[in-house]
């Protein structure tokens, strides 16, 4: 069967995998956005802390996907098999760009308009909240944006513990030799993932401060 | 340029700022002294220029007066109080702060820009918008035209005369300058001068003014302090400066003077 005569005949259920795929991806990463921004902000004026979390990001980044699924199955309350377990490891994957263009969207700030900003009686709060933030949320946008392109990648090795997703398609794809069914996995992810770079990309653009 | 400046009675004595005994050196290995014991008064109205060459702890004098910066020994002390037992915060929007580059806010349209002390000091809208157009005029731009424009649009003499509207807005007593003309253009440079020396006779503010370029001291103050690796080496009202008989005060002199030779 061709690969056109098989997305017409299971467009029904493609479209419903890539739904769920989407829901895992959103739900994600609305979590690592409010896990790592409000960290990426705390950690500025804390060193000691800031290699600790960056650090332990990063540690989470260098562990294989697949391992990553494997790992948190045991474990209690997180793990487990389905959704749950999937959503915890998206998690952790996608806050590493999140809370590194954070860091550096907020340290990156000309010296000079943080000095003025100092001199002219603003708080520690309002330099971060008025100037810092604003002035880093172009950054902070691409680590976003860099982070939501992964976990589109990383989500479809969720189907393995069972979260549902393109997944689904591309792991039965493989066991049946089928490049229809990979591909009916593989194509929407792709596209899922170049339209989100291409929105993010739109709203970085707006946002960025010359 | 026809707007007065409200002109505040005095609730404090004679010196608005004064250093005694004043010394700062960086808390590292090497613990480099960059101001060594400086007493210094700074009556009100009085347009102190600072001269020095890079290094000599200019910015440092400017830093230690808005508390950005407390003194190793000694006290710096605005209006009577040293700066060690003020709140930084209320001493710092009492005391305008313009600096090279302006420092301006990017992400804030020159309106906003000016209006940010007194937004932070919770004036009501309407008093603030009428601020802003007053700076703005005060310092020869036109609100109409400028007010909603980025700081990325204006050319770098209008950026500074931002910088210089933003400082004024709360009214403060007290305006430090840090070479604010020095990234300039000599024309633009030579014309803001102008303009801020019959500015600042007008203000009615104390104002310490940091330059390394004697010809913009001898325009600007009504007296000229010469730091020399943290000291001072020389203090004149700018008639008498180029007289003193100091090693300093001959080699910014001879800045003054064309290189023999030159133009022949």
């Amino acid at each position: 069967m061709s690969p056109w005569a098989f997305f017409s005949e299971h467009r029904a259920e493609i479209l419903s995998a890539t739904l769920d795929h989407m829901a895992l991806v959103v739900i994600a990463m609305l979590i690592a956005i409010l896990i790592g921004v409000p960290l990426g902000m705390f950690i500025v004026q804390r060193p000691a802390l800031r290699t600790i979390a960056l650090g332990i990001a990063s540690i989470f980044q260098t562990i294989p996907s697949l391992a990553l699924f494997g790992f948190l199955i045991p474990i209690p309350f997180i793990g487990g098999i389905g959704k749950r377990t999937a959503i915890v490891a998206l998690v952790l994957y996608a806050l590493l760009p999140i809370l590194r263009n954070t860091y550096v969207g907020l340290t990156g700030i000309d010296p000079v308009v943080l000095e003025a900003a100092e001199a002219m009686g603003m708080t520690r709060g309002q330099i971060l909240f008025r100037v810092r933030f604003p002035l880093a949320l172009a950054v902070i946008l691409a680590g976003i944006r860099t982070a939501t392109i992964i976990t589109i990648g990383v989500a479809t090795i969720a189907a393995a513990i069972g979260a549902g997703g393109l997944g689904t398609f591309i792991f039965r794809g493989v066991a049946l030799v089928s490049d229809a069914l990979i591909l009916a996995g593989a194509i929407p992810a792709a596209l899922l993932a170049l339209l989100a770079d291409f929105l993010l990309g739109l709203l970085e653009h707006k946002l960025k401060v010359s | 340029m026809s707007i007065e400046m409200n002109t505040k009675t005095p609730v404090f004595s004679a010196n608005t700022i004064e250093f005694r005994d004043v010394s700062f050196h960086i808390n590292d290995i090497l613990a480099r002294v960059i101001i060594s014991s400086i007493s210094l008064a700074v009556p009100q109205n009085e347009t102190l220029v600072l001269l020095g060459r890079s290094g000599s702890g200019k910015t440092t004098f400017l830093k230690l007066i808005n508390g950005m910066l407390l003194p190793s020994s000694g006290q710096v002390l605005v209006q009577g109080r040293p700066t060690s037992v003020w709140d930084p915060i209320h001493l710092r929007r009492g005391i305008g702060y313009v600096i090279q580059d302006a420092g301006l806010f990017p992400h804030f349209t020159v309106a906003q820009n000016v209006a940010l002390v007194p937004n932070l000091e919770r004036w009501e809208p309407a008093r603030i918008s009428a601020r802003v157009d007053e700076m703005l005029q005060l310092v020869g731009l036109d609100p109409r035209e400028f007010s909603h424009r980025r700081p990325r649009e204006l050319s770098g003499g209008q950026r500074q005369r931002v910088g210089v509207a933003r400082a004024l807005a709360a009214d403060p007593p007290i305006l430090l300058m840090d070479e604010p003309f020095g990234a300039l253009d000599p024309v633009t440079r030579a014309e803001l001068q102008r303009e801020f020396s019959a500015l600042a006779r007008r203000l009615g503010k104390t104002i310490v003014f940091v330059t390394h370029d004697l010809r913009e001291a001898l325009l600007l103050a009504s007296r000229i302090v010469l730091l020399q690796s943290g000291r001072i080496v020389a203090s004149a009202p700018p008639q008498d400066f180029l007289r003193l008989d100091h090693s300093e005060v001959r080699a910014f002199t001879a800045s003054l003077t064309p290189l023999p030779g030159a133009f022949a």
